[in-house]
């Protein structure tokens, strides 16, 4: 476990606490972690549960963050800070293994065998990040040189070897967009929404490790829907003359001196293309992932057809589950931008805090 | 590459495969093309394997070709389909061994077909019966031959007498596989191993001792495809499909080409013949050509059998340097003998290589 961790046991004696409303997180992830900060400055008694030993999620996977390539690190601390700051608790390395509703509260059971009540839940499970190998023709984890976007996080750090067959540096890379996403073959018909900058970004990056490597982006659609994506879009493209291309990858094979023979068809110029390159970049999507189906299995809440769990409207109640009490925060709703997860967390847990006082006044009634 | 990758993927896609009493049904153009094939099928089923295999003369081709090129309409195919359906319900078999590819998908697609859409099932019952009288059964198991022959595959090594070897060097031979494009890629689930990384010959090939190629155009068309061959004026695009396929494999120095398709090795086989003759250009080592072997010949030269008693000199690329490499022991003079040990003439157009 990270000394930097500080772990603090529930203790349903504290007399203090036992006056408050008690909200159990399950997730603790940006969105899981923000909606505990919130709702704790909001005066509540928080307890969140989550099954790694680390919070963060899958933020501790990336390394820089798009638009402005900001140091994930710096995300992560300032969650550790607002909990070093706070006083709410986090259960690591448990999950909740049963949920029953009983006089108005929740009674919890987690894997570690803790009973716990509480008044509401927010349910902030993420996502998982989609499994590569499942898309066989462009060969995650049988040909040396295909990684995903997660993979080359890792290698984008300072002390991240880049280099591919025989030591040598890439010259040149090859991007695939919506791996796994808009994708009938595996089953993901959803737009990911981040994919498309992460490319972009990541691309930017290794073209400054790499300024001799030739960089090639396959695409559908470049969604860049937020801030400052639509002019690193452009950046890229004028600044550091990486070349993008509408078509995407039918197959990707291995030669024998391990660089890999892509073929796609360019549909602005409608015509086949097949191009050799010496490290493939898969930039997959979310999906909604096991821990999420198994909170929605637990807490009887529903799922959309894409798996991520179903908002009780699209627009005034993208909080809310279907079940009274329940609540959803950021990436187990929908893919969503680290932007995005945390204000949805915010909003959250302001309904979570508005639901909870009106129960009491309804109470006092 | 990463054998782990490939165990992963083949996993995923393993299939039931009947372990015995089957009903065969031959490929139409098999047999001319490698007529020994499907009868070395039958004999290491029934003497080696000891299973209950049985075929019915009067069974017809499924008419696929016809179908792929637009001649035989949907409707009628399904009705030739459940007539072979009828035949094996009538000889009191449950699981059909089908010989070529393109059937072996046909009947998969119109099964599937069956099932999404009862009514066309309902209708080819009709049909059948209006037209011969007969009634069916759908069957419980469809195995391509090539399946069968991949469930067997450690007890055919156990039997045999020779391996994929280099007895010379004491290495591996390498061994490219190709599978027909109906096998898996139309149904992935339907192959063993899938549609991108098949395993059914693959595995073949491992459990006798050879070495699989992977190459970068190892999924590209044989070069068969119906119309790049059926329609004369596209027989360039289909030599030239196979051409990149040589071209692709050529510097990993495979020793022989397997396939499971009857139109793949044909093409495989005689293209290279046809390149040899239009550009002097061959893909083999020392100047010969790269032999290309069926799956029923790749297990019978493994068990012993006489390369000419299979027809392996019906190939237009020579089969021998394959057999030295493995120390099969061949009499030359017999290659074009007929079952008398009398020379009934040699082909004109053979020898790539040679």
């Amino acid at each position: 476990m990270s000394a930097s961790i500080r772990v603090i046991r529930y203790n349903p004696c504290n007399q203090e606490k036992k006056k408050m409303k008690h909200i159990v997180i399950i997730g603790g992830g940006i969105a899981g972690m923000e909606t505990a900060s919130a709702l704790t400055d909001a005066g509540h008694w928080v307890t969140v549960i989550e099954k790694e030993a680390q919070i963060g999620g899958k933020l501790n996977q990336w390394s820089y963050l798009f638009p402005d390539f900001m140091p994930a690190d710096q995300i992560k601390s300032a969650l550790q800070e607002k909990y070093h700051e706070r006083d709410f608790s986090i259960l690591h390395q448990s999950e909740v293994r049963s949920l029953h509703r009983h006089n108005g509260q929740f009674n919890i059971e987690t894997s570690d065998e803790q009973q716990l009540k509480a008044d509401a839940i927010v349910v902030a499970t993420g996502y998982e990040l989609f499994d590569a190998r499942r898309k066989e023709e462009y060969g995650y984890k049988i040909y040396d040189h295909v990684i995903t976007s997660a993979d080359l996080e890792q290698l984008l750090l300072p002390d991240g070897d880049l280099t591919v067959a025989a030591g040598k540096e890439p010259k040149r890379i090859a991007f695939v967009h919506c791996v796994g996403s808009r994708d009938e073959k595996s089953g993901n018909h959803y737009c990911s929404k981040v994919c498309c900058i992460t490319g972009v970004k990541q691309a930017i990056e290794l073209k400054k490790r790499l300024p001799e490597a030739e960089i090639y982006c396959f695409y559908m659609d470049l969604r860049m829907y937020g801030k400052h994506f639509e002019e690193l879009y452009r950046e890229a493209q004028e600044k550091y003359d990486i070349q993008f291309i509408r078509g995407r990858l039918s197959e990707a094979s291995e030669k024998i001196d391990k660089s890999l023979l892509i073929k796609a068809e360019d549909t602005l110029s409608g015509r086949p293309l097949k191009m050799n390159v010496d490290l493939l970049v898969l930039l997959i999507g979310m999906e909604a992932g096991k821990g999420t189906s198994a909170a929605a299995a637990t807490c009887g809440i529903g799922c959309e057809e894409s798996g991520f769990l179903k908002t009780a409207d699209a627009f005034l109640k993208s909080n809310f589950s279907q079940q009274e009490g329940i609540f959803l925060a950021g990436s187990c709703t929908a893919p969503m931008s680290i932007n995005d997860t945390i204000l949805h967390a915010r909003s959250a847990a302001m309904e979570v805090d508005h639901w909870l006082k009106s129960r009491c006044d309804n109470e006092k009634m | 590459m990463k054998q782990e990758g490939k165990i992963k993927v083949w996993q995923d896609y393993q299939k039931e495969i009947a372990d015995d009493h089957y009903f065969y049904v031959r490929s139409c153009i098999r047999q001319n093309f490698f007529p020994g094939s499907e009868q070395t099928f039958l004999k290491i089923l029934r003497s080696e394997l000891h299973k209950d295999i049985y075929e019915n003369p009067h069974h017809t081709s499924c008419s696929g070709i016809g179908y792929h090129s637009d001649i035989v309409p949907f409707g009628t195919i399904q009705t030739i389909v459940a007539r072979q359906f009828a035949l094996m319900t009538e000889a009191g078999y449950q699981n059909i061994a089908v010989s070529c590819i393109t059937s072996f998908g046909i009947y998969n697609e119109i099964i599937e077909t069956w099932k999404e859409f009862p009514a066309e099932l309902d209708k080819t019952r009709e049909y059948l019966k209006r037209s011969t009288g007969r009634t069916f059964e759908i069957p419980q198991n469809v195995a391509h031959a090539s399946d069968i022959v991949y469930k067997f595959r450690q007890q055919i090594a156990e039997l045999g007498h020779n391996r994929l070897i280099n007895h010379k060097t004491g290495k591996p031979l390498k061994i490219v596989e190709h599978i027909g494009c109906h096998y898996s890629k139309m149904f992935p689930s339907k192959g063993i191993g899938g549609a991108e990384f098949p395993h059914v010959l693959a595995g073949m090939i491992e459990a006798w001792g050879g070495e699989v190629i992977d190459y970068p155009e190892r999924r590209h068309c044989c070069g068969f495809g119906f119309r790049q061959y059926l329609i004369m004026s596209n027989r360039g695009y289909s030599i030239s499909n196979s051409r990149k396929k040589f071209e692709s494999m050529e510097p990993y120095q495979p020793d022989a080409i397997v396939s499971n398709c009857p139109g793949c090795p044909m093409f495989l086989d005689r293209w290279q013949y046809v390149i040899e003759e239009m550009e002097g250009k061959t893909y083999g080592q020392n100047g010969q050509g790269i032999p290309v072997m069926t799956y029923e010949e790749m297990a019978g030269l493994v068990l012993g059998y006489d390369p000419w008693d299979m027809g392996m000199q019906m190939h237009q690329t020579n089969v021998e340097p394959l057999l030295d490499k493995m120390g099969i022991q061949y009499n030359p003079d017999l290659k074009y003998a007929g079952k008398d040990g009398k020379t009934i003439g040699s082909p004109v157009m053979v020898g790539c290589g040679g």
